[in-house]
């Protein structure tokens, strides 16, 4: 078996809250193959953004190990895990998180922008993205002129920019009417048959249904690892 | 400290590709809030502009005066005799019933020149009023009885014709030469060369023209340049000083005043320049011992050219503090709407950070964003402050001068202030949290 493209070792994080420590994860481990599809659920407070943080090296764990790719970005610096994170991992957040005074095509080039790659195969790679996601005929529109679904594309776009190892998802569909989520939810799917590994923090049992693999999560520890 | 140095590094090194694009982003950004941004230039750019301009009047302004006292002789001492106050006349001790006499003598001009060593030319000269007639056309003039070197003396160059020589002076010849402003009412029409003028009963050939004194008339007249005003005409002093005698009567209604003057005027010339100094104090000291009553002026033009550049200076050091103070202010306004920046913008630098920025990705953006704020105002500044100047030339008719190394100064310290200024708010970007700052609503 391949080396797994997700690694979690024992992983602790805790907080500094003033004098008060918050102990949010305690000792998670689990690993993602390439090409799996999963979603993290579990009740508000359970750790859930918290794990997405590390997952997406936005942070680091206090204890344990977490490799990504093999390799262990656990004990990495800052601009080691910026550069992670823009070379290897693809965000899409609840939020949908566009630059407002950038266009659909100049949002989608950030990842690349921050790799230094020339401009004009900036340019190409992110009308390629804009067309699989569908939004060929907006590529000069600002982000206020979308609507919800098509932001969040952008946002898909945006993410896959980079050619990721993961895409990391923060309830990718709870702002959207169940039309738009349908939609955005059927991007995954497609993408995930193509090779893609996904992992999707959600709350909503519906979207979990499409995962080929639930992790629950309960005060910091796992509580079920279902496969389907 | 060390991020100062990493962020000049950064600013440096980058390529022009990546660097274009970092602005053009920042463009962007600033484009987004077009007044906001506006405004904040505004303090820088009439910080810029009002130095650049205060700085060209001055410079005009005493590039004028410079020039009035490089006519006057910089190796120069004028001496001139001036009419003692009313309180001293009282006190002189009843000479000639009615005919006052004061100022200069011919005495004195030989002791100065027994006595004092390193004078060269000694231009006496003497002042006459009175009509100068071309037929029916008249001026009210200066007639000045005077030596053959005073051109060259008082840098007053002959345009036409030729200056009296020393023959001319021993023959006490009937010959003038007049100034350029009195040709133009005496003939308006034709060379005055070879005609005469009358002045009294006194016919005299024309036999040069000098150069015009300039706008004599517009700029407050100095001390050692009474002389320099209006129309003026130039005769022999041995002419003068057969025609007119030494008494002068002046004919008022019911009132004769007479005056009874030997020299009105002495340009001593000082052979080296650093004596210049020394020998109008021992002019003076000399002068002091003979002259019971001050019916004398020392003009020393040296002097005045140092009291002009230290005037400059003074002027320069508060345009400095100005300058300064108006460059802080800016940069402070810069600063704060920087600051304001940051907070506003908190979840798009999270973006940006999850996408793969690095710290000082975040420190450059904002910091070019200040500089592009600053560098505008800068712009913006020179140009008004070019602008300004030669609005005032065309106006006010003063003269203005743009130094070439004001506006680049100017410029380079307001790009300087936003690097400076924007630095804190840039470093406030940089050093946050990717996890909190995209929390933030």
């Amino acid at each position: 078996m391949a080396t797994p493209i997700v690694q979690c070792q024992n992983v602790h994080k805790s907080y500094q809250m003033g004098t008060v420590t918050v102990t949010a994860l305690r000792g998670i481990s689990f690993d993602i193959q390439a090409g799996e599809y999963v979603s993290i659920m579990g009740p508000s407070g359970c750790g859930k953004s918290t794990l997405l943080n590390l997952l997406g090296c936005l942070d680091r764990p206090t204890g344990g190990r977490y490799l990504l790719g093999g390799e262990d970005v656990s004990q990495l610096d800052d601009d080691a895990l910026s550069a992670i994170r823009g070379s290897r991992l693809g965000f899409v957040f609840q939020s949908y998180n566009l630059i407002q005074q950038l266009t659909v095509l100049e949002n989608i080039e950030v990842p690349l922008y921050y790799q230094n790659r020339p401009e004009t195969e900036c340019r190409a790679l992110a009308t390629e993205l804009a067309r699989r996601v569908g939004l060929e005929h907006r590529l000069h529109h600002r982000p206020f002129e979308l609507s919800g679904g098509q932001q969040q594309r952008v946002a898909i776009a945006r993410a896959l920019v980079n050619d990721p190892l993961v895409i990391l998802a923060d309830e990718p569909t709870g702002n959207l009417d169940s039309a738009s989520g349908e939609e955005i939810l059927r991007i995954f799917a497609n993408l995930n048959r193509n090779g893609k590994t996904l992992i999707l923090v959600t709350h909503d049992p519906g979207v979990a249904r499409h995962c080929s693999r639930t992790i629950r999560l309960r005060d910091g520890q796992i509580e079920t690892d279902v496969q389907y | 400290m060390s991020s100062i140095n990493t962020t000049l590094g950064l600013l440096l090194g980058w390529n022009p590709a990546r660097l274009y694009r970092a602005v053009r982003l920042g463009l962007k950004s600033l484009w987004m809030h077009r007044l906001r941004s506006l405004l904040t230039v505004l303090g820088i750019v009439f910080g810029v502009c009002s130095v650049i301009a205060m700085l060209a009047i001055g410079e005009g302004a005493s590039y004028e005066a410079q020039e009035q006292i490089n006519k006057l002789g910089s190796q120069n001492i004028i001496l001139t005799s001036i009419k003692p106050s009313e309180d001293q006349k009282v006190t002189q001790q009843g000479s000639l019933s009615f005919v006052l006499q004061y100022g200069l003598t011919y005495a004195d001009l030989e002791r100065i020149r027994a006595t004092i060593p390193g004078i060269t030319i000694m231009v006496p000269s003497r002042v006459i009023r009175d009509y100068v007639w071309n037929i029916n056309r008249r001026v009210d003039a200066e007639i000045h009885g005077t030596v053959p070197w005073y051109p060259e003396m008082r840098n007053h160059p002959v345009v036409a014709g030729r200056f009296f020589t020393r023959s001319d002076m021993e023959n006490c010849a009937n010959v003038c030469v007049l100034g350029a402003e009195m040709v133009a009412v005496l003939f308006p029409m034709e060379s005055p060369l070879g005609r005469d003028v009358r002045v009294g009963s006194d016919y005299y050939r024309v036999i040069g023209v000098m150069q015009p004194r300039g706008h004599t008339g517009k700029t407050e007249t100095r001390p050692g340049e009474v002389k320099a005003a209006t129309y003026q005409m130039f005769i022999p002093l041995e002419t003068a000083r057969t025609r007119y005698g030494e008494i002068l009567a002046k004919r008022r209604t019911g009132s004769i005043e007479a005056e009874r003057v030997e020299l009105h005027e002495v340009t001593i010339r000082v052979t080296a320049r650093d004596q210049v100094l020394p020998v109008a104090e021992a002019v003076k000291q000399l002068l002091e011992r003979h002259h019971k009553k001050k019916d004398y002026e020392i003009t020393v033009p040296l002097e005045l050219l140092r009291q002009a550049e230290r005037t400059k200076q003074i002027f320069n050091i508060v345009l400095g503090s100005i300058a300064a103070i108006s460059l802080l202010v800016g940069g402070i306004g810069i600063m704060n709407i920087m600051l304001a920046t940051v907070t506003e913008r908190t979840r798009e630098i999270g973006i940006r950070r999850a996408l793969g920025a690095k710290r000082r990705d975040i420190l450059t953006q904002f910091l070019i964003e200040s500089v592009i704020l600053s560098g505008t105002g800068g712009l913006l500044g020179v140009t008004l402050g070019i602008l300004i100047p030669l609005f005032v030339s065309r106006f006010a008719g003063m003269r203005t001068i743009v130094a070439f190394w004001s506006p680049l100064l100017a410029f380079s310290i307001s790009a300087l202030v936003g690097v400076v200024f924007g630095l804190y708010p840039a470093q406030r970007a940089a050093a946050m949290d990717p996890v909190e700052a995209l929390r933030h609503e």
